[in-house]
This record gives C-alpha cells, structure tokens and sequence, in this order.
C-alpha cells in the first residue's frame, strides 16, 4: 500500500445547537496523494464545507480523524492554508502587507527580511498582482481581492491548499480567467488541493478526482469520479471533448438525477437529458450560486 | 489576463468640490447654521425679557457679552498683579542677596483668585485625567472581554449594575478613599483633582468598555479564522487582526465616554467643591450679585463649547487613525 498523503478517516461530525443535536457529516473517507487535485461537489447545506474546516483544523470531527503525512490533525495551521469565498482580506492591510502577515509568521525564522521580501513579490507575481502592492483590498475588484487571497495561501507553502468556494463570488469572466490561474499555478508547484465547488464545468476542469457528496444530514461521500482528462486542460477545446462531455453528464446525474436538492425534492426527479438546463435555467430557489462562464461555454 | 484596476476611492467628492462650492452647498454650509443662530438669540432675548428673578432679569444676549468681557479683563488683571508680585518679591531677594549673601531666600508663589481661564485650564485636565485612567483600563479589558465569551459573562453583571450609577454617589466614596490613602507630604496632586479625576474615570469607564467589547466580539469569522490559519501569535492578533477590526467601536465608545466625562465633571466639581468650571458655577450662584446670572450662563456657553470641540477634536483623531478613510463619520 502506498504512504497516503493525506487520509481522511470515518470523520463524522455532530453538532449541538441549544440542545438540539444535528448530524452533519457521517462516516467520510478519503485519500489523497501528494500533487492530488480533489474537488468536492455537492448540493448547498450538504456538508462540504464542514469536510474542508475538518481538514483545515477548524472544526473537530466528533468522530474518526485526519492524518497529513502520517501526522494527525488537530488544530489549525498554516501547512493546511485555507482560501476563503469572499477573499478574507484585512481591509486595513495593503495587499503586500496581507501576504507578509502570513510569510512573516511562517518564515520568521528560516528567511531573511529581504528574502521575505522577494517571497512575497514572487507570489504576488505568481498570481498577476505584483503591479498593486501598496493598493488596500478596497481599492482592487473582487477577482483581484481574491488573486491576492490565493497568493496568501501559496506564500505559506502548505502541503494542503484548502479553497472553500474560491470563485463563486465572481462574475463568470473573471472565474475563469482565475480557473485559468490557477491550473497554470497548480502545474508549476504541483500543489495538493481540496476545492469546494457548486459549478459542474469548474469541477472538472480543474480536478483530478471529482468527489461527490450526498445530501445532509449525516451526508457521505457519494460517488467519486475519475477524471482522466491529459494535462494541461485548454476549456475551449475541451468544451467540443466527447471525454469532457460524459464526465460532465456524470456529475449532472449525480447532482440533478440522483441526489436532488433538498429544497426541490417536491419536483420529479429530471430527467437524464434535461440535467444540464435544469443546470442552466430550473435552479431552486434558495439554492447554490449561479454557476460560472465554464457553465455558459459548454452548453 | 489581469484584471482591469478598479478604482473605488470617492473620487468623485473631490470632483464636486473642484466643480466650485454650488449655491446649494453654500446655503447649506453656512446660511442655514447662521439662520438657526440668529432665531435662537431672538428667541433667547425675548424670553429673557419676561424672565425676572431675584437676583434681576434673565440675561440675554447682550448682558452675556458683557459678561465674557468682564471676565477677559478680569483674567488679564489677576495676571498682571500676579506678574507684579513676582517682581516685587525677585527684587526684594536680590535686595536680600546683596546685604547678606549667605541669607535663606524664600519664594512663595502667588495665591490669588483663579480667574475664569484657570477653571477651564483645570476642568480640561481634570477632565483628561480621568478619560485617560479610564481608558487605560475600559480598552484592554473589552479586549478580553470580547476575546473571551466567558470573561464577558464574568464581566457583565458587575458592567450592568455600575453602569447607570450616577457621579454624585461615587463622589463622597472617592473623596474619603482618597483622603485617607493619598497621604503625602508634598503631594504631586491636590486632592480634589484627583476627586474630580477618579470620579469622572468611574463614569467614563462603561461606554469605551462596552462598545470595545461589542466591537471585538463582532470581528469578522472568517478574518478570526485566516489568523488561526496562519497560527498567529496571540499578540500579534491582537495588534493586527483585532485592534484594527473594533477600532471604529472603540472610537464610538471614547467619544461617549468622553461627552460623560465632561458632563460628570461639571457636576463633580459642583458638589465636591473641587476648582473648575462647575464650581466657577456655584460660587456664581453663592454670590448672587446681578452680574451672577449672566457670568453662569457664560459659562454654561462655554461649557457646551468646549463639550462640542472635544468631540471635534475625538472625531480627528478617529479619522487620523481609521484605515478606513472613506467611511462617513459624523
């Protein structure tokens, strides 16, 4: 058996709310390896976020555990960087200084001030924002609040990048081009990541593993796909991919055919073929984000 | 592939201004203040004319002028004897010195009234003593009590009850406190300034408390979250992540304890008998001449001034420090 990378084991989750215990995660599993791009896919409320702040250190699983390297985890730290959905910049913080919280705090002790300095420009140019350094978040757009949180994350160098919704906040064009990025990126440094997505497109396109999630509580992992698509992965060429397609159609199943959003369980079940315009147009009220340019691109 | 630069400063506030101040503005700035003004004073001296007492009729207006002239001159008189006083007794040493040079001079500092001028000097400080004990103590501790959930429940009984007491039931409390401990034979402080200083802290304390406590509580999860992330040192969160995010609270929470401060100092001072402006107050009223009323309503101008100008001064200060400069304060 290979050395697992990172090995989430039978974690369940319980919650205690003035009382009332509520089951959000049941029984988990999954491994990872080094260099792994895992998306975790599910309906809203279905408890992806909860897997990711498990791993992060965040939440305490109530039962069962997560072991990175062998080592288990127990509380948060930066080797387990978290990507939040709406950036979590400090507002009061210049973009370079956002980064340089972060690096300063890690390699306080192992890099010299010039080379935290060059650190810090170097993933600011990792992600195309080495032109606005001395800008405050509230100065930039969401994409760019959002590059620079990504950077954040890298400058750690954590053995896990956790992204919680990194793009569902952003306009279509501006997710894909940080898709775009972050593929570029993830090839270079060959980054282990967990992402949590709403957007089909983005899922595969972006992953190695699609995990797919059932619906709470007590949700589970579903199924998990495969997605062999070779690397590097152009959208526009695989939007016409046979490959692409079927993958595609197999996480709209899940999703739309299978396990149906809780807040639509009164409609029939749809079928097969009308999976990806319910994707499009019939999306339950109260339910996930609309879903990106890759989404529109395809269809 | 980079996104284009989204400026979201308000430039445009700058335009309008460059654009020249519109009659509308103008009107608004200035005319309408001046109007408010000027029907207040009419008002004022209307009233006061059908306001008679037994010490004379209500003063207007008019008779309060003269009364912030009388006490310019008054305040430039006691300077003057004081500066003469102080020759007369330099040039009587000198006379001393050169007769005998081995002679103990001594020097014994003017004791003259103190002038109008001299109760605002001393109010001010009192006044910024007691905000500074008091904050020196409200900011770190709702700081821990807006970290700590269990702190604030600690806290919040003992918060609610001192809360709404008013300063008149501290005061003789802090004045035998203070007379019985502060014991020195060549003490730094008079003893009724720190009466005054202590008992304006003890009022002072609650607002800064509570709202920096609200203001630390309601930090942004997800920015709690990013600094665990990133395993922040818990000084270090402090000085980067909470300071900066309740800095608007704590600010709410200073200029309420300031205007506090202010009011229960007057009244402190008034029934302490301690110098300053709330007993420039009284002594008015003791001496019942018919210039009283109109020297008391200088002063209540100048008290509410001074109360205007030190939220004035809170207010730039709260700018000067905010990150956010595009946030309307007002």
């Amino acid at each position: 058996m290979l050395g697992r990378y990172l090995d989430i084991t039978g974690v369940g989750i319980e919650f205690n709310t003035n009382g009332t215990k509520f089951r959000a995660l049941q029984n988990v599993n999954l491994k990872m390896e080094k260099g792994e791009f895992v998306s975790l896919i599910g309906h809203s409320g279905c408890g992806k976020s909860t897997v990711l702040n498990i791993v992060a250190g965040l939440l305490q699983a109530t039962e069962g555990g997560v072991a990175l390297e062998g080592r288990e985890v127990t509380d948060p730290g930066p080797d387990r960087a978290v990507v939040f959905q709406n950036h979590s910049l400090m507002p009061w913080l210049t973009v370079y200084e956002n980064v340089e919280l972060a690096v300063n705090q890690v390699f306080r002790k192992t890099k010299s001030r010039a080379e935290r300095r060059e650190w810090i420009e170097h993933n600011l140019a990792l992600v195309n924002m080495d032109h606005a350094l001395n800008k405050l978040p509230g100065e930039i757009s969401g994409g760019m609040k959002q590059r620079v949180g990504i950077a954040r994350c890298l400058a750690m160098q954590p053995k896990v990048l956790l992204m919680d919704e990194p793009f569902g906040a952003l306009d279509a064009l501006t997710r894909a081009q940080l898709q775009d990025s972050l593929m570029r990126i993830q090839a270079e440094l060959g980054n282990t990541v967990i992402m949590i997505t709403h957007d089909v497109d983005e899922a595969v396109l972006l992953s190695d593993r699609i995990v797919m999630m059932t619906n709470g509580p007590a949700a589970t992992i579903g199924e998990i796909l495969e997605v062999t698509l070779p690397r590097p992965r152009d959208r526009l060429a695989l939007a016409e991919d046979p490959d692409f397609v079927h993958l595609r159609q197999q996480v709209l199943e899940f999703l739309y055919a299978k396990h149906v959003n809780p807040d639509s369980k009164s409609r029939e079940p749809l079928p097969l073929h009308g999976a990806a315009e319910a994707a499009e147009g019939g999306r339950p009220s109260g339910g996930d984000r609309p879903s990106g340019g890759a989404d529109t691109e395809a269809a | 592939m980079s996104d284009a630069v989204v400026a979201l400063r308000p430039d445009d506030r700058f335009g309008k201004m460059v654009t020249g101040i519109s009659s509308k503005s103008f009107l608004e700035g200035l005319v309408l203040p001046a109007i408010g003004i000027l029907v207040f004073l009419l008002v004022w001296q209307f009233a006061a004319n059908r306001i008679d007492t037994s010490l004379g009729q209500f003063p207007g207006p008019v008779q309060v002028w003269q009364q912030v002239q009388n006490l310019a001159v008054e305040h430039q008189r006691e300077r003057e004897k004081e500066t003469e006083f102080n020759q007369r007794q330099e040039e009587r040493n000198a006379k001393k010195l050169a007769k005998n040079p081995d002679a103990v001079i001594k020097w014994r500092d003017y004791t003259g009234k103190p002038t109008f001028v001299d109760q605002i000097r001393t109010s001010l400080l009192t006044v910024a003593t007691g905000f500074i004990i008091a904050n020196m103590i409200a900011i770190p501790l709702g700081i821990v009590c807006g970290l700590s959930a269990g702190m604030y429940k600690a806290m919040n009984p003992i918060i609610q009850v001192f809360k709404p007491v008013s300063p008149l039931a501290w005061l003789p409390l802090v004045t035998m406190v203070v007379s019985a401990s502060y014991t020195s034979d060549s003490p730094m402080f008079d003893k009724s300034f720190l009466n005054s200083a202590i008992t304006v802290s003890l009022c002072c304390l609650w607002p800064t408390l509570i709202n920096t406590t609200v203001g630390v509580a309601g930090i942004d999860r997800d920015l709690v979250n990013v600094s665990r992330v990133m395993a922040l040192p818990w000084g270090t969160h402090i000085r980067k992540i909470v300071i900066p995010a309740a800095i608007p609270m704590i600010f709410t929470g200073l200029r309420l304890s300031l205007a506090t401060g202010w009011m229960v100092l007057i009244a402190a001072e008034m029934l302490a008998q301690n110098p300053g402006l709330g007993k420039f107050v009284w002594d008015e009223f003791q001496n019942g001449s018919s210039d009283s009323l109109g020297r008391i309503m200088v002063a209540v101008l100048v008290i509410g001034l001074i109360g205007f100008a030190l939220d004035k001064l809170m207010l730039t200060l709260q700018k000067h420090v905010s990150w956010d400069k595009s946030a309307v304060l007002r």
